[in-house]
């Protein structure tokens, strides 16, 4: 479904500032596959997905989605085999417009944009359907402003639109990170209900190593730009955050080195 | 009084050409409106579009060109600044406002070559011009006065009408998104340097045609007309923003902003006769345009930073140490009249 190939990237090449953020990452995802990625800071978590995502061009390597090569797709060319959710709530949703006109444009991901009325009648039905799957209400709230959302809801909101058209590939990205442990329990859950639902090839990168081993059928351990711990099936259920702390150590030669992820470690 | 009231008849003989005027000027602080409320784009260009736009129409006009066409042409004029700005700023990355002025200057060249100087005349006498002063003024058919202004709000509904139908469309909303939130627009697979040239390019050309009208209705076309243009329109949308806020409220919805931004030339012009009227010379007109900007811009801000500032947190601190500091001395001093004490620093603390 999703297949890396050697990616290579590095920042400011040839100044003081170089950073090399992938060094050869190199993995193929299964039709159905729910990936977790957890690693250091600077591992190359976030940087994997966006070269998928196309924010840049990569240095080297092949990116292969569903047998095509996307490798040389710009960001908005490949967005049509690709949905994404960010870790700023901000990021995903278009703040200024109404919560069905949002889900209007992700409906039309992929698309060539036309001259036909942006929102039909019938689309606002089904939308008001797959709002009350979510359970917040935002189905009487449709020509709200996006703005006026929490960032639980907003996020709740980008998976329906990352979602709304089947993606060849779900990327998430940190994305309960900026909510509340109460909030992103919730996201999380529903992230996983719609990956499951929808039999969805998901990458989910996350700091939070329980999230980690309880969600996904594979988790990959990232670090310096490559991946250094790739489980699935069986073993990986039978993980506990202590087989990780000691792989890290193992496979690295140093200690973990995320904050965040430390903090999280009983969480 | 005498003075009053031939100052007010002034007034009154002088308004229907303020609305006319401040209809034409509507024109082109819609497309403001499109650059800078919708795409979120300082658009500088339209300094140098405006006088484009006008002395394309006189030339071609007065070269036998029908009217008609040649508006058509001053649009799309128009529309060609607004494509080189547009591909200044998506193609070769400089920044938007430096591209809007980069072709705003090449712009007062291309007038020259277009008119070899910096006047172009042309009389409503010779040619079928759509609108002209000329019929708006005080001693015309009431008949003839209707038709003039009516005329300029026929362009300005009609555009309204067909940007209130673009934006609702598919490609519309796509701009609307790339006004709000690039990465959103482009994780969406909205190619976001295309909208942004779509947009300079509508905008541009309506400013075009803002000109073209423009130069017909004062009867010439000038090197000069487009300075400071671009206050105006900002100053119109500001206006009509504020405007629509207030009257309209929860209900100041998208046709409502095209229309109040229309709402707000009129109201600018109609405004800076007042003030000329009062004993404002004309030649501070571009001052008052700039003070007008500058206010309405920074009323909000003013309004935010009175609420919460750090001069005030600054105060409200100093009186809460200061009570705090007097409280611990007086419990330590005279533990006995410590409950007075506390009782008058609540009445302070109110």
């Amino acid at each position: 479904m999703l297949e890396l190939i050697n990616l290579r990237k590095a920042f400011n090449p040839g100044t003081i500032n170089e950073k090399k953020a992938l060094n050869g990452v190199s993995i193929k995802l299964d039709e159905g596959d729910f990936v977790t990625i957890i690693g250091g800071n600077g591992a190359g978590k976030s940087t994997t997905l966006n070269a998928i995502a196309g924010v840049w061009p990569v240095d080297e390597g092949a990116i292969i989605i569903n047998g095509q090569n996307v490798t040389g797709l710009s960001e908005h060319q490949r967005a049509k085999y690709i949905g994404r959710v960010f870790q700023d709530p901000m990021t995903g949703t278009a703040a200024t417009m109404e919560i069905q006109e949002n889900l209007a444009l992700a409906a039309r991901r992929g698309q060539s944009r036309t001259l036909r009325w942006g929102i039909t009648r019938r689309e606002k039905e089904e939308y008001r359907e797959l709002l009350k799957t979510l359970g917040l209400g935002l189905e009487d709230r449709m020509t709200s402003k996006v703005g006026l959302l929490s960032g639980g809801q907003r996020q709740a909101l980008t998976l329906l639109m990352a979602t709304l058209k089947k993606p060849q590939i779900l990327l998430l990205d940190e994305h309960t990170a900026a909510l509340d442990p109460k909030t992103a329990a919730k996201v999380l859950q529903l992230s996983d209900e719609i990956i499951a639902a929808n039999h969805l090839t998901a990458m989910m990168v996350t700091h939070n190593m329980s999230n980690a081993i309880e969600y996904g059928n594979r988790l990959i351990m990232m670090n310096n730009g490559q991946i250094i711990y790739d489980v699935k099936g069986e073993e990986k259920k039978n993980l506990t955050v202590d087989d990780l702390m000691k792989k890290f150590e193992e496979a690295s030669g140093t200690t973990l080195n995320n904050d965040r992820m430390l903090l999280s470690k009983k969480g | 009084m005498d003075i009053l009231l031939q100052k007010l008849s002034t007034f009154g003989n002088a308004l229907p050409g303020d609305i006319t005027q401040g209809l034409i000027w509507g024109v082109l602080a819609i497309g403001v409106f499109i650059t800078y409320k919708i795409l979120d784009f300082a658009d500088l260009t339209i300094d140098g579009t405006l006088g484009l736009g006008g002395v394309t129409a006189v030339v071609l006009i007065t070269n036998g060109v029908p009217v008609p066409v040649a508006m058509i042409i001053a649009f799309l004029a128009g529309c060609a600044a607004g494509l080189c700005t547009a591909l200044l700023n998506t193609m070769l990355g400089i920044p938007g406002i430096l591209a809007g002025i980069l072709t705003q200057l090449a712009l007062y060249s291309v007038y020259l070559d277009i008119n070899g100087k910096a006047n172009a005349p042309i009389s409503v006498d010779k040619f079928p011009l759509v609108i002209s002063s000329r019929y708006v003024t005080a001693g015309n058919e009431l008949w003839d006065i209707l038709r003039t202004v009516g005329t300029a709000l026929i362009f300005v509904v009609l555009i309204i009408g067909a940007l209130y139908w673009f934006f609702g469309t598919e490609y519309g909303m796509s701009i609307r998104a790339t006004g709000c939130n690039t990465s959103m627009s482009k994780a969406e697979g909205i190619n976001t340097k295309r909208t942004t040239i779509i947009t300079l390019v509508l905008s541009n050309g309506l400013v075009g045609l803002s000109g073209a009208l423009l130069s017909q209705y004062q009867g010439f076309a000038d090197v000069n007309m487009g300075r400071g243009a671009i206050v105006i329109g900002l100053a119109a949308v500001i206006i009509g923003m504020v405007l629509g806020e207030v009257i309209l409220r929860k209900r100041f919805n998208f046709i409502g902003k095209l229309t109040f931004t229309a709402l707000g030339a009129i109201v600018y012009f109609v405004v800076l006769r007042i003030v000329m009227l009062i004993g404002l010379s004309t030649d501070n007109t571009k001052l008052f345009s700039a003070l007008i900007v500058a206010i309405f811009l920074a009323v909000p801000y003013i309004q935010k930073s009175s609420k919460t500032s750090f001069r005030k947190a600054g105060k409200r601190s100093a009186v809460g140490a200061a009570g705090a500091a007097a409280v611990g001395e007086s419990d330590e001093m005279q533990p006995a009249l410590s409950g007075s004490v506390s009782d008058s620093d609540k009445k302070e603390g109110e």
